[in-house]
């Protein structure tokens, strides 16, 4: 604390980061409710003289505007409209109410999912697929950065796999592994392991000298110094990057879910977006983001809880 | 024991008669970079006794921590050999126990947990390795933070412990490696008076590697002082102050006479080392400095 770095309250950090929320929040109010800042198109109420207007449609400004002069140039009736944003766009209390609607509304053919039956399926899959990708990427990653030698039979070939674009496999995965969840599954480990074990390697290289040199002199061998020294060092850190990996197999769940028979939250992404039910695509990624979120901060704060030691450590 | 019984002929006279517990032959180290190769201990010849408190010191890079290292087993060394109870080494092992400048507890361990560590590691059960950590908890006086994490203790509790959880072990050699030099005086004047203490009632020898000459004549038995490039003994000083010490025999004249002499030793060569410390140049007085202090 000083006048260089100086200790922001818990008050004050709290409305700083509900601000990094409302400033874009206020943004997209602006755009959406005052018409002179953007509203390039108008939609149409009355189609007065000009038969190819359809009430309800949306045209740009400068097309309505010709044709409202070439009305009255004419002395027929001219079209009437209101300003309004394009249709990708729609206003924060459109959006609001279809992330209302969106669970409240039974799905339109019978057999097809309810919204939040989409998302709790996209949700299996991610963390399914972060699960086996963790059970391999975590010991794998931990021995590549305890041992040189795993490390360069391993980390060379791991190098390389992490450069080839995850969703390209996504042909191959489905005449492997058939049309439904494994293949999604499939493309997010690929996506997440190879980056995950070399994270995690590096991880654990970087647990303290001081620490294992200390173990071996208090009668550890390489073996007890993997597993009493290393490892727990390494934890609270690795357990860090796993919250950011897992951040990671989210970014891939899109991608994957539009593998072999589209599934989940992207199913019914592009469902409404074939509709130009923008609104319910826009409520989607939004509880996409807040899933994200949420599930990190919890992650958060369990880890402050159970690295209590950390904090203080350094 | 005071100045008139302290016979210091006598006293080296025993620790000469007891055994040798480590033993040095011929022993170097050399560290190769690319092609390059840096000779860091040159053919050292050593002999420590049983109980024997020994301080190294020496200018920077004289490989003072070289040979602490080498001798906890931490760096193979390059030729030689060095014998502990004659046995030839080969690698770390808690009967040389270690202490390192940086704080080196486990941080996710508690203060009885660090101490139980060596034991838990030897393969004794929870109940006897937190019995004898509990002692030595006790001994160094901790037993009310017992169950705090490294983090809550300060500089020099942190390096009790750390002493503690060596010497759980019963090691044959205590190894301090500079143990004192992150803590600020008036700590470390406690932490010397305490090792001393905890040296004159237990069974320990110690190799105490120090910069720092007045802690090298207040617990030593003997300084051994190397001088560098090539890392060589230089001499090796007995200290003939009588026993126990206290801080106030620092001002005592047979002191600064030694330090006097300690001194010179290691300071010669550093400016041989840094000949530029030699012959600092002579600020100008600038003008627009105002004189009126």
């Amino acid at each position: 604390m000083g006048y260089v770095v100086k200790e922001i309250g818990q008050k004050n950090k709290l409305l700083l980061s509900l601000c990094s929320f409302l400033i874009p929040i206020l943004l997209w109010c602006a755009v959406s409710y005052l018409p002179f800042i953007w509203h390039p198109q108008v939609q149409i109420t009355d189609s007065g003289s000009v038969s190819y207007l359809q009430v309800g449609s949306r045209i740009e400004k400068s097309v309505f505007y010709s044709e409202a002069q070439n009305a009255v140039a004419h002395d027929s009736a001219p079209p009437q409209g209101i300003l309004v944003n394009p249709i990708y766009l729609p206003a924060p209390h459109e959006v609001a109410k279809a992330l209302v609607t969106a669970f409240t509304t039974p799905p339109e053919q019978p057999d097809t999912p309810w919204f939040h039956q989409s998302l709790w399926h996209s949700i299996k899959i991610v963390f399914s697929a972060f699960l086996i990708s963790s059970i391999f990427g975590i010991p794998l990653g931990i021995l590549c950065g305890f041992s040189q030698k795993i490390s360069l039979l391993t980390e060379p070939f791991v190098e390389f796999f992490r450069y080839l674009p995850a969703p390209a496999f996504g042909a191959l995965a489905v005449a492997i592994l058939g049309i439904n969840d494994a293949p999604k599954i499939a493309i997010i480990v690929i996506g997440t392991l190879f980056q995950q074990i070399l994270i995690i390697a590096n991880t654990t290289r970087m647990v303290d000298k001081g620490l294992i040199e200390a173990g071996y002199t208090l009668g550890t061998n390489k073996l007890k110094s993997l597993f009493n020294v290393v490892i727990p060092a390494a934890f609270p850190d690795i357990y860090r990057d796993l919250r950011v990996l897992l951040g990671w197999a989210w970014t891939y769940l899109i991608v994957s879910e539009l593998i072999g028979t589209t599934s989940g939250i992207t199913w019914f992404i592009t469902q409404q977006a074939r509709y130009q039910n923008f609104d319910n695509v826009y409520a989607a990624i939004l509880i996409i983001g807040v899933i994200g979120l949420v599930c990190d901060v919890l992650l958060m704060k369990l880890g402050e809880r159970m690295f209590a030691w950390k904090a203080g450590a350094k | 024991m005071n100045d008139s019984t302290f016979n210091s002929h006598e006293y080296f006279q025993k620790i000469y008669a007891r055994p040798v517990i480590l033993e040095a032959k011929q022993l170097s180290q050399v560290f190769k970079h690319g092609k390059n190769e840096r000779t860091v201990l040159n053919q050292l010849d050593l002999k420590i006794h049983k109980r024997e408190f020994i301080c190294v010191i020496g200018p920077s890079g004289c490989g003072k921590s070289t040979l602490s290292r080498v001798i906890a087993g931490l760096d193979p060394y390059h030729s030689g050999e060095i014998l502990v109870d004659g046995q030839r080494i080969t690698g770390p092992s808690p009967e040389r126990g270690m202490v390192f400048q940086g704080y080196t507890l486990f941080p996710w361990k508690t203060v009885k947990e660090n101490v139980m560590f060596g034991p838990r590691m030897k393969g004794a059960s929870q109940m006897t390795a937190e019995a004898h950590a509990r002692e030595w908890i006790n001994i160094i006086g901790l037993d009310k933070y017992e169950n705090q994490y490294p983090h809550q203790l300060s500089g020099g509790m942190k390096q009790r412990v750390a002493i503690a959880r060596a010497l759980v072990n019963e090691p044959k050699i205590l190894l301090m490696d500079e143990p004192f030099g992150a803590l600020d005086p008036h700590t470390r004047q406690k932490m010397q008076k305490h090792l001393m203490d905890l040296w004159q009632n237990i069974d320990i020898t110690i190799i105490f590697v120090t910069h720092d000459m007045d802690e090298a004549i207040l617990l030593a038995d003997r300084i051994i002082a190397l001088k560098a490039n090539p890392g060589e003994i230089k001499e090796i000083i007995e200290v003939d102050l009588p026993r126990p010490r206290s801080l106030a025999l620092m001002a005592t004249p047979a002191f600064q006479q030694l330090r006097a002499r300690v001194d010179q030793l290691v300071h010669a060569q550093e400016d041989e080392l840094d000949p530029s410390l030699q012959d600092l140049p002579k600020i100008p007085r600038m003008t627009q400095v105002s004189t009126d202090k």
